[in-house]
């Protein structure tokens, strides 16, 4: 009751206290209609027929599109990940704290973060699709990939690296084991929780890509047979179906899918988290 | 041992170098590809040129540049509002349960692919604003609504940890002297983490200017300058992604030369994210 008072005396606080309770209200609303009507419209579509292994115009199949999802994303932590984690390894372990080349590499690694995906498509046009001519194809759009996910990689093993106690860099020092040996025994395999939540994100942001793969990787929406060969990503598959206009019934059964895709590795990605929190 | 300690010494250094090796060869493409075209075309031309029609060679891209500041600047004031005041509600007054709920849906709204989002839009959003509006319902109104809520996590994110960063003596203080909660908040908390904030909202700028897949759904494409909150326009990513298929000669370095201006911008929003989080370290 002395609460309402207050606020009668003070309308300002209670204007401020209603705006701050409604755009609280929009933030929720908004991602639950975005989650239900995309799951709600696309549920019932999601037929038998659409997991078959042959895409054709009658039957605009996306499991041939997840299957290419799922190899440019094995392809792309292949080499992402051990690149990303070394030079975390070179960042932390031994590049002296501070020094020039280290703040080289944190503002190219931010500036590399900060890079639109449709820069990096179209670099990987240029680059891999026409100067190396390699055309549209699996590897052009896998070393694309590799580029933009790399500073998610390095900057979550950096600091999974920095919590790692020097207690134990100097105890496995103390009973004569080697710089490398202690990194390779001792402190990476106490960092791998952290490295693999940066790596589970990374994956996210592979699957739900598409600008940066449709110049690169291409639109073949059959399953690759090689690396130089086309293929389309689950992405790349709904907005070829959107821009066709003809298959909405199918957009919506893709939409759904690539959402559960990338929900799924959201919240495996928490867990994981929340594991090395309690550790 | 000491050879093999060695060795894997560069190998680590190695692959420390491949992003400042990515960086530049990465800025090397781009702009030797894009610069020549710009300087044949004519600068003046290319930039402030309001005609984009490559059958006849006309290429400026100055719709596209007024067409990615309007959504931009459009996406904040929807966004930043909003995205400001449900950090506020989630650091000062959510109850810890609510918490556990909202937290993970703001995080759930992160991951959402671009791709997703440009779907719901053209499928929800857009036949709202056609209906209120008897247009085609794309354009700068419908971006901005879509940008405005892709780039909630980020500004809610930042704006909440710079919030919760504030020694609470501040808003203690402040209580103390008389001051509402709301009050406290506003001329206290906030400004002590504006620094904060506003490297979220340029983190923001980044995202809403450098996304195309999404905006190209709901844009509209048009090459002009629009003249009203709800005419269709066409933003310098969607101008590359719609026309680099079938580009060639001329009309493909033009649209390399638009990748420049549009790293350029990037690489100034890049330049004050970075004197915005160094002051806030010092």
């Amino acid at each position: 009751m002395s609460k309402l008072k207050t606020y009668l005396k003070h309308p300002f606080s209670f204007i401020l206290l209603i705006l701050i309770g409604i755009c609280t209200f929009i933030t929720v609303a908004s991602v639950l209609f975005i989650i239900c009507y995309i799951l709600i419209n696309g549920i019932p579509n999601l037929t038998p027929s659409l997991f078959s292994l042959k895409y054709n115009s009658e039957n605009v199949s996306m499991l041939p599109s997840i299957i290419n999802t799922v190899s440019i994303t094995f392809l792309t932590l292949l080499i992402a990940v051990p690149v990303g984690i070394f030079s975390a390894v070179y960042l932390v372990e031994y590049a002296k704290k501070g020094s020039k080349f280290v703040k080289v590499i944190r503002v190219t690694t931010e500036t590399l973060a900060g890079i639109p995906s449709i820069v990096f498509g179209l670099f990987g046009f240029l680059a891999f699709v026409i100067a190396l001519s390699w055309g549209y194809s699996l590897i052009a759009g896998v070393l694309t990939l590799v580029l933009m996910v790399l500073p998610t990689i390095i900057r979550t093993t950096e600091e999974a690296l920095l919590a790692v106690p020097d207690t134990y860099r100097e105890g496995s020092f103390g009973l004569g084991a080697g710089k490398l040996r202690t990194i390779f025994k001792i402190i990476l395999p106490s960092a791998v929780p952290g490295i693999l939540s940066g790596v589970i994100l990374a994956i996210g942001r592979i699957v739900g890509e598409s600008a940066a793969l449709i110049f690169t990787a291409g639109t073949v929406a059959n399953t690759a047979t090689g690396l130089m060969s086309s293929a389309r990503t689950l992405s790349v598959h709904l907005y070829c179906l959107l821009t066709e206009g003809l298959y909405t019934k199918e957009a919506y059964a893709t939409a759904v899918v690539l959402l559960l895709l990338v929900v799924g590795i959201n919240a495996l990605s928490n867990f994981v988290a929340k594991k090395i929190a309690k550790v | 041992m000491k050879a093999k300690e060695g060795i894997m010494k560069y190998i680590f250094l190695l692959c420390a170098c491949i992003s400042i090796i990515a960086v530049v060869t990465i800025c090397l493409f781009i702009f030797v590809n894009g610069v020549p075209a710009i300087g044949e075309i004519g600068i003046i031309k290319f930039i402030f040129g309001t005609h984009w029609n490559p059958s006849s060679k006309e290429f400026g891209i100055f719709p596209m540049i007024v067409a990615s500041i309007y959504v931009t600047a459009g996406a904040i004031i929807i966004g930043v509002p909003i995205g400001l005041l449900t950090a506020v509600f989630l650091a000062m007054y959510c109850p810890a349960k609510l918490y556990k709920v909202i937290k993970p849906l703001i995080n759930l709204l992160a991951s959402v692919p671009s791709i997703v989002y440009g779907f719901f839009c053209l499928v929800v959003v857009v036949p709202v604003i056609q209906s209120i509006t008897h247009t085609s319902g794309k354009g700068i109104l419908t971006t901005s609504i879509l940008l405005g809520i892709m780039i909630l996590p980020t500004i809610i994110n930042t704006a909440e940890s710079s919030i919760r960063a504030v020694p609470p003596m501040y808003y203690e203080g402040s209580l103390a002297l008389g001051a509402t909660k709301e009050r406290s908040i506003m001329k206290t908390v906030i400004p002590a983490a504006k620094s904060g904030i506003v490297s979220g909202i340029i983190l923001a700028v980044g995202r809403a200017i450098g996304e195309t897949m999404a905006v190209v759904m709901v844009a509209g494409n048009q090459a002009v300058i629009p003249n009203s909150i709800t005419s269709g326009v066409r933003t310098l990513t969607s101008n590359i992604v719609m026309e680099m298929g079938y580009a060639t000669g001329l009309h493909r370095e033009a649209l390399i030369g638009t990748a420049v201006v549009l790293f350029v911008f990037i690489l100034i929003i890049n330049v004050c994210f970075s004197l915005v989080t160094r002051k806030k370290d010092k």
